[in-house]
């Protein structure tokens, strides 16, 4: 139907301006043998200037019917006459078309504007405010975009929810940025945002199943005040800025470190309470709003199957714990799909990533993002540290932010199946 | 005209933005403490088993971290700058005099021949002595066929033969920027001040610390001394246990004959506002 309006709409552009003013669509609804006949009669009659878009076949189907202007009253009438029910779908025709083109011109500079999105390149705040915008707007089908609160200083959260239907259907959470300076993992997450989009349009597999049966929650930016601040300047004092951009005890220093933040054995080891240092947990479990915001969220959603957090550097693929060194209960199949996963990953362009828990590969952490969602029972908690693993560390070329999104999507995938093959 | 003016005045109006809140102006006096010593020891229990290690676990890789840092001081150059590709083996044990000393059977590739370069295999011996203050680590390194990766010597030349001139005197900041761009000729510069780094974090680096360089704040060329090209650097290193950003400013030598030397090294506090570090 699509189609055959905007061939009309071409052809009328192109011949005339007003072709089908006032003309009407009816839709025809038959409710026996006699005004089927009634109607394939109509049909036949090929001076009526009727246009039947379809055709009167049984009381099943109903029949629509484009009406030049000059014949509606004779046709309405005759209709009543017949006790023929109908209804306008259509008021003007004209306007129909007009609008449709409208819209038509509209998509394809929105779809040009994903399309025609630098992906291989470091966005500022507001343009990936922008793209999250268009990439909805060309996807309205399936993704809509989530205000989940505002930072410390007044920027609006937003996660983009992907979602085919259903009322609070398991769902997997990514996030990135929450430690400013890691661009990668924001870079990362626009192209993830895009890449399950076209995947879901174009049907390719496994992503169209696992939105048949789950949702995807996807936080390009977790820490919209520290990424802003470290677009400030070249200087190393806001580009390599990690934290949030809070006040703090000390008025020579900001911040928290938002991955320290969690109530999650807060206040152990691994942190510092010296709001000077790069890991200060803040005063209190969730005293950052950032970290509220998220908490909130995903405990009154209720249904997050799996928790993803997406930093940088070190090519790592971590699982909990952070607080302790002690085995989580499901360590053996977390490895297992880590290990996966990362297998996945190695397989587009030979990059290693090692597989551990966050304590054994990194250090103790305590407040930690993952291990919060892990002891809120979601099961499937990773974080990746992605590329590199020291050579450019944060401060990562842009040239490789495409193949890192590429192969970080192929464990994510891998881990998305898992988790939708494995429900819980 | 009067069109003109109201949408200047219009256009002026939409660009000035609010001012920034207090929470954003950099601090006064500057961050960081006083006292560049390693963070507290935390109760990691990998460190207190003797014997095999996780070659994947972070104890392994810190220590080979060091064999590295080892490694690039006497082998790095302009061309040349060694990464850990991957830790096959490692173990630790205790040592008399409360030190600690890893073996280590690992791969490093180099940087500077890109993803492609072929993988060297080394074997290391780090000794952490755990003594009341600080002091440097101890490293034993050997690594297979060293000689034989392809030699630099053309590219070193070539690039000292171009700087060593009585008016060079380069000068730049930010290797690489925000974005991870570096100009071509500024790779060996920032190569050497990477192998200059090393010397720092080699000589700073403990069994709670893992270094890398986070990037050059700033490089400026001296006069020649010697035949040799005198530069001085500030850079930035990264340690990943505490996630801290700490500064240094160095005074580098380097020749194709003598290499790499480091001739002073001063940490800095971190000032947001200084474009020079202070005196």
């Amino acid at each position: 139907m699509r189609l055959y309006l905007a061939v009309f709409a071409l052809l009328a552009a192109v011949h005339c301006e007003e072709l089908f003013n006032g003309d009407q669509v009816l839709r025809i609804h038959a409710e026996s043998e006699n005004h089927i006949q009634i109607l394939k009669k109509l049909e036949r009659d090929v001076d009526s200037g009727l246009d039947f878009w379809t055709h009167a076949v049984s009381t099943e189907q109903p029949v629509d019917i484009r009406v030049p202007h000059s014949s509606l009253y004779a046709l309405k009438d005759f209709l009543k006459k017949n006790n023929i029910p109908f209804t306008v779908i259509i008021n003007n025709v004209q306007e129909h078309l007009v609008r449709e083109r409208e819209e038509m011109v509209r998509n394809a500079k929105m779809e040009s504007k994903t399309k025609s999105f630098n992906f291989a390149a470091y966005h500022d705040l507001e343009t990936i405010y922008n793209f999250m915008d268009t990439l909805v707007a060309s996807h309205s089908n399936l993704i809509t975009k989530v205000n989940i609160g505002s930072t410390y200083e007044n920027r609006p959260m937003y996660v983009l929810k992907f979602s085919t239907g259903g009322e609070q259907r398991p769902a997997i959470w990514i996030d990135a940025g929450i430690h400013a300076r890691e661009w990668i993992s924001h870079a990362t997450a626009v192209w993830l945002a895009d890449r399950i989009a076209t995947d879901f349009k174009e049907n390719r597999a496994p992503v169209p199943s696992i939105l048949s049966q789950m949702d995807i929650y996807l936080m390009i930016v977790a820490n919209p005040d520290g990424y802003v601040f470290t677009h400030r300047s070249p200087n190393e004092f806001y580009r390599l800025w990690r934290k949030s951009r809070s006040a703090t005890s000390n008025p020579k220093c900001h911040g928290v470190d938002l991955n320290r933040n969690w109530d999650a054995e807060f206040g152990g080891p691994g942190a510092s309470d010296d709001p000077c240092a790069e890991d200060y947990r803040g005063p209190s479990a969730q005293s950052e709003i950032e970290v509220k915001n998220i908490a909130d969220f995903i405990m009154s959603h209720g249904n997050f199957k799996s928790f993803m957090t997406l930093h940088s550097y070190k090519q790592l693929l971590m699982y909990p714990y952070g607080y302790s060194g002690t085995d989580a209960p499901d360590r053996t199949e977390l490895h297992d799909v880590a290990t996966k996963a990362s297998k996945a990953l190695n397989s587009w362009h030979g990059t290693v990533y090692k597989v551990g828990s966050i304590f054994h590969t990194i250090d103790q952490a305590s407040g930690t993002s993952v291990d919060w969602a892990y002891l809120r029972g979601i099961k499937y908690s990773f974080a990746f540290a992605l590329r590199d693993t020291g050579e450019y560390g944060f401060l990562l070329p842009a040239d490789q932010i495409v193949s890192t999104a590429r192969e970080t999507w192929f464990a994510l995938r891998y881990i998305m199946k898992y988790v939708c093959d494995h429900p819980y | 005209m009067k069109t003109f003016c109201s949408v200047w005045l219009l256009l002026s109006l939409v660009e000035l933005s609010p001012a920034p809140p207090a929470s954003q102006e950099p601090p006064l006096a500057c961050t960081g403490a006083p006292d560049p010593a390693p963070p507290q020891p935390e109760t990691a229990e990998d460190m207190a088993s003797t014997g095999d290690l996780e070659p994947t676990h972070y104890p392994a890789r810190r220590a080979a971290q060091v064999a590295l840092h080892y490694l690039n001081t006497h082998h790095g150059s302009p061309f040349r700058v060694f990464g850990l590709q991957q830790v096959h083996k490692a173990s630790a044990e205790d040592v008399g005099a409360g030190g600690r000393k890893y073996k280590l059977d690992f791969s490093v590739t180099d940087w500077g021949s890109g993803s492609a370069g072929p993988a060297l295999r080394c074997s290391a011996d780090v000794l952490f002595p755990r003594t009341e203050r600080h002091s440097a680590p101890e490293v034993q390194l050997h690594c297979e066929a060293l000689h034989q990766i392809n030699s630099t010597a053309q590219e070193d030349d070539a690039f000292y033969q171009k700087y060593i001139s009585p008016d060079s005197a380069v000068s730049a900041r930010d290797i690489p920027d925000s974005f991870g761009n570096m100009s071509e000729e500024m790779q060996p510069f920032w190569r050497l001040a990477r192998v200059a780094a090393s010397f720092i974090m080699l000589r700073e680096s403990s069994e709670n610390t893992e270094f890398n360089m986070a990037k050059v704040a700033s490089v400026t060329q001296q006069e020649s001394r010697e035949e040799q090209l005198m530069l001085e650097f500030v850079v930035l290193l990264h340690d990943f246990p505490s996630q801290e950003i700490v500064q240094w400013k160095l005074l580098a030598s380097w020749s194709p004959d003598r290499g790499v030397r480091v001739l002073q090294t001063e940490w800095q506090p971190r000032c947001p506002h200084a474009t020079k570090p202070p005196n």
